[in-house]
């Protein structure tokens, strides 16, 4: 491990009145299969240093993974630090900090051949439905340390460990193309495959057949997986304290406000044991915590590090994230959205005409800050009288977040974990606006 | 080792040596970036970041083992590693291209120097073009993220290939917010160059006009959602070609898919006649340019669709060997942490005869896009989402409106195409993500082109 204290010591010499080092070393083995079989057995090693400076009131920063490369690193923080932002913060000093396990080293122990059957297990499962299909899949182990040291006496360290596998299908009739997928992620060497396996079948099973629809508004349904993909991309981010504080976010002002559906709640909790984008503090020091963002339709909460905290006159959150390459930024950890009263046999049940959405792509492009989604439904199927009654093609839905949400027609009963680290159930809109041939 | 800190020629060519693997590579960067972003009137984020690392690939009896890491020394030791995983995975034979071995040390082709400006400079002129974007009554506020990279990479192969190259990139975005009662727009352009600081001289225009658009866009209306007549504005047409059919070239795609062998055959009609797209690093001076892709193959210039027939793919050494093509020059690592896999390099459709007034003239009622905010892929179907839009009203252009996105299907919207412009543009802004890799940086270029039928979602 990477001993900071010369780092801070360095830093100090040359001027810095506070300094904080972060550095985080990394090692994943990714197992790769591709046409059904085999392909590629990965190991990586990542590690770096990021230090911040303040020096005579500027924040400065560099990073660096090239090893031994302190004296650059120091000087370059220095450097940049009379050009930088005006501090608005103070490194923390040591705080007490939730038990929050994410280390499992089972993980670390656990063998390469284990995770290659892992694999053609999942491709062999998911082809038993459909032989033709054609997939793609990776199952990945890795672990990190994270370690952050400042001058003001804070000093975290913790390790975290990873689990994942995913498994993607093609199938192509004619010009026609089929995209399947699922996957599922832990910090502890047990997934959810069989979950993962049912939701493929399922996709396969209600693409069977192709359906038309017409530009029109409808009532339209997203999946867990299909609210993932659409919705919490435009609506998390207007819980950026920093879009926030600098008037980018919809909701600036809306604090305390009812803005969505009474039954509509969500929280993000950085405290929940062995899920990845938990951990026992953020990426800044700061303690985890649960933050409810939205209770019963009503803002709770935005999300704050440390510099935006200084600068709203609010208090980080603990939502700090960072990469090497950047200064750290405002995160959500883990998404719950509470489960509602109905159950997805009966929101379809409930509809005449309209959409699942399993899949919209490219809905993080557009006016995502306020609010707006939009894309092509990569994955989806139409309702005709109360039945999935095929997938649609060539079709695009569209909307606003923030204002779908305040009139949700039902929300489902049952929740999944998408991705490991959202929980959400499918939730129902009233009509929104579909446009196709 | 070198003052680099990247091991020496011999120090590689020992490491590689003598494992009996099919095929051995070590390849290793070093890349230092300034980057400097603002939210507001707030400067966020002044930084000096380096990247250095290293890996090594290894391809025993068709299966692949790689290994990357950080610290350069016990180079064999790697290798070694990542021989033994490839001998893990392969069952089958290994089909690589051959190439010719090249030994060559390929240096900047400067036109200005980003790493001469001092940042105090760079930061008086981002503070310009903030200050132009706020001061547009009505802007709320803006982001602008500047970065330029230094990138060297080094790189030899078991079959004696040694090859150093540098390149710069320099990147920026420029993004005004306007509001009122609750509702937002955004306005923004995306810009790069390859080894060229200048263009960000002068930017001050531009700024001003983003900042007025986004404020525009607050009283334009949505579009209609339906099926229009579209024409695009070189930007996002170069978008447009990149997602609408480029990904769909790369042979990884293909390779090991005997369905997908039958769609993309050569000698398939795409289009009509008058359409000619190309990809190719040999294209100089664009952001996708280079000498040699990420496996020592010399970059050329390869024709996808010639006269509306497919004509040629992109490929890596073991895709072009698998299916018995000649190599393009397209196998691409975005940095020491990943493989190199297929990817594009500077896509374009051709440009052909008409002039802008001919392209709209016919129009009764359609949609003119331009400028781009993203896009994205299935293969199949496709999104690109444009920065503005008008609607086209009796052969003119009309009123202005929200920005628009457009999806497609690649077996109708390419034949579709019925008109293209007699201008050219290239869009240097945008990088592009595959596999996890992203932003590799690409180019994509195209003339004025008009689209019959397009859907067109609301927002």
């Amino acid at each position: 491990m990477t001993d900071l204290e010369p780092i801070l010591a360095a830093a100090h010499r040359l001027g810095a009145q506070q300094a904080e080092v972060f550095a985080v070393e990394t090692e994943e083995t990714p197992v790769r299969f591709e046409a059904n079989r085999l392909k590629e057995i990965n190991a990586r090693q990542t590690s770096g240093v990021a230090l911040r400076v303040i020096v005579d009131g500027r924040i400065g920063f560099a990073s660096s993974t090239k090893p031994g490369d302190v004296a650059e690193l120091v000087t370059a923080a220095i450097e940049t630090a009379p050009f930088g932002p005006e501090a608005h913060l103070d490194f923390p000093k040591d705080g007490q900090a939730p038990a929050v396990d994410v280390f499992d080293a089972a993980v670390e122990s656990l063998p390469v051949d284990d995770m290659v059957h892992a694999g053609q297990s999942l491709i062999d499962a998911v082809r038993r439905e459909e032989p033709e299909l054609l997939c793609d899949a990776y199952v990945r182990r890795g672990s990190s340390t994270v370690t952050i040291a400042n001058s003001n006496g804070g000093n975290f360290n913790y390790r975290a460990t990873g689990y994942s596998a995913w498994v993607h299908g093609t199938l192509i009739r004619g010009t026609d193309m089929l995209f399947v997928g699922d996957g599922d992620a832990s910090c502890r060497p047990v997934l959810d495959f069989e979950g993962v396996e049912k939701s493929v079948i399922s996709q396969l099973e209600n693409s069977r057949r192709t359906a038309e629809v017409h530009t029109s508004e409808m009532p339209v349904i997203f999946t867990p997986n299909g609210v993932a993909s659409a919705l919490i991309g435009p609506l998390t981010m207007a819980f950026s304290g920093r879009l926030v504080h600098q008037a980018q976010s919809p909701l600036v002002g809306c604090l305390g406000k009812g803005m969505y559906d009474l039954r509509f709640s969500l929280v993000d909790d950085a405290t929940l044991s062995y899920r990845p984008g938990a951990r026992p503090f953020d990426d800044e020091g700061v303690a985890s915590r649960r933050v409810p963002l939205i209770e019963k339709g009503t803002v709770r909460s935005f999300l704050y590090d440390l510099q935006t905290a200084g600068l709203a006159k609010s208090e980080s959150t603990g939502s700090a994230e960072r990469s090497l390459a950047a200064q750290p930024s405002i995160s959500t950890s883990c998404l719950i959205i509470d489960e509602g009263e109905t159950s997805f046999e009966e929101m379809v049940r409930n509809i005449k005409t309209g959409l699942v959405v399993e899949e919209l792509m490219g809905a993080g492009q557009g006016n995502v800050i306020g609010g707006d989604f939009s894309g092509n439904v990569l994955l989806g199927y139409k309702i005709e009288d109360g039945e999935i009654t095929g997938r649609v093609k060539d079709t695009m839905v569209a909307g606003n977040v923030h204002e779908a949400l305040k009139r949700i027609a039902t929300i489902g009963s049952e929740t999944r974990w998408v991705g490991g680290s959202m929980r959400t159930p499918a939730l129902a809109f009233e009509a929104l606006t579909v446009s196709a041939k | 080792m070198t003052e680099t800190g990247i091991p020496e020629r011999d120090e590689m060519e020992a490491a590689l040596t003598g494992h009996g693997a099919d095929y051995v590579e070590v390849r290793f960067d070093d890349t230092s970036t300034n980057r400097i972003v603002y939210r507001g009137r707030e400067l966020e984020e002044i930084g000096r970041t380096r990247s250095f690392g290293g890996n090594t690939r290894a391809l025993v009896k068709g299966g692949w083992g790689f290994v990357s890491f950080n610290e350069p020394s016990e180079l064999r030791k790697r290798v070694e590693e990542a021989v033994t995983a490839a001998r893990h995975v392969g069952r089958e034979t290994s089909a690589l291209a051959e190439v010719e071995p090249v030994v060559d040390s390929v240096n900047l082709s400067l036109k200005k120097d980003p790493r001469t400006v001092p940042l105090s400079i760079k930061k008086d002129m981002l503070d310009g073009y903030n200050e132009a974007m706020l001061a547009v009554d009505g802007v709320t506020s803006t982001n602008i993220v500047y970065a330029d990279g230094h990138k060297r990479v080094v790189f030899a192969s078991s079959e004696g290939s040694f090859i150093e190259q540098e390149r710069i990139d320099v990147v920026s975005r420029l993004a005004a917010t306007a509001r009122k009662n609750g509702d937002m727009q955004q306005s923004s352009m995306s810009l790069g160059a390859l080894n060229d600081f200048s263009y960000i001289d002068t930017l001050g225009e531009t700024a001003q006009h983003i900042g007025e658009r986004a404020v525009e866009l607050l009283s334009a209306p949505y579009v209609k959602a339906g099926t229009y007549p579209v024409v695009l504005d070189p930007i996002l047409a170069g978008v447009f070609c990149h997602e609408a059919f480029g990904h769909l070239s790369e042979s990884d795609f293909v390779y090991e898919n005997d369905r997908m062998k039958e769609i993309m055959v050569l000698g398939r009609q795409f289009g009509q006649p008058h359409l000619n797209i190309v990809d190719g690093a040999a294209v100089p001076d664009l952001r996708g340019s280079f000498k040699y892709d990420d496996e020592g193959v010399p970059a050329r210039k390869t024709d996808l669709i010639r006269d509306g027939i497919l004509v040629g793919r992109l490929h890596s050494r073991e895709t072009a060997g698998k299916m018995g093509e000649q190599l393009s020059g397209n196998a691409r690592a975005l940095d020491y942490r990943f493989p190199p896999i297929v990817r594009m390099t500077n896509t374009y459709i051709e440009p052909g005869d008409m002039t802008f007034e001919d392209v709209i003239a016919d129009i009764d009622e359609g949609v003119y896009a331009r400028n781009w905010f993203g896009g994205t892929t299935s293969m199949e179907m496709f999104t690109f989402s444009a920065g503005e839009a008008y609607m086209i009203r009796n052969g003119k252009v009309a009123e202005l409106l929200r920005p628009v996105k457009l999806t497609g299907n690649l077996f109708t919207t390419l034949m579709n195409i019925d008109a293209l412009g007699n201008d050219m543009d290239f869009n240097q802004g945008g990088g592009c993500g595959k596999a996890g890799q992203m932003p590799l940086p690409v180019s994509n270029g195209s003339p004025h082109i008009r689209i019959l039928d397009c859907v067109v979602g609301e927002r």
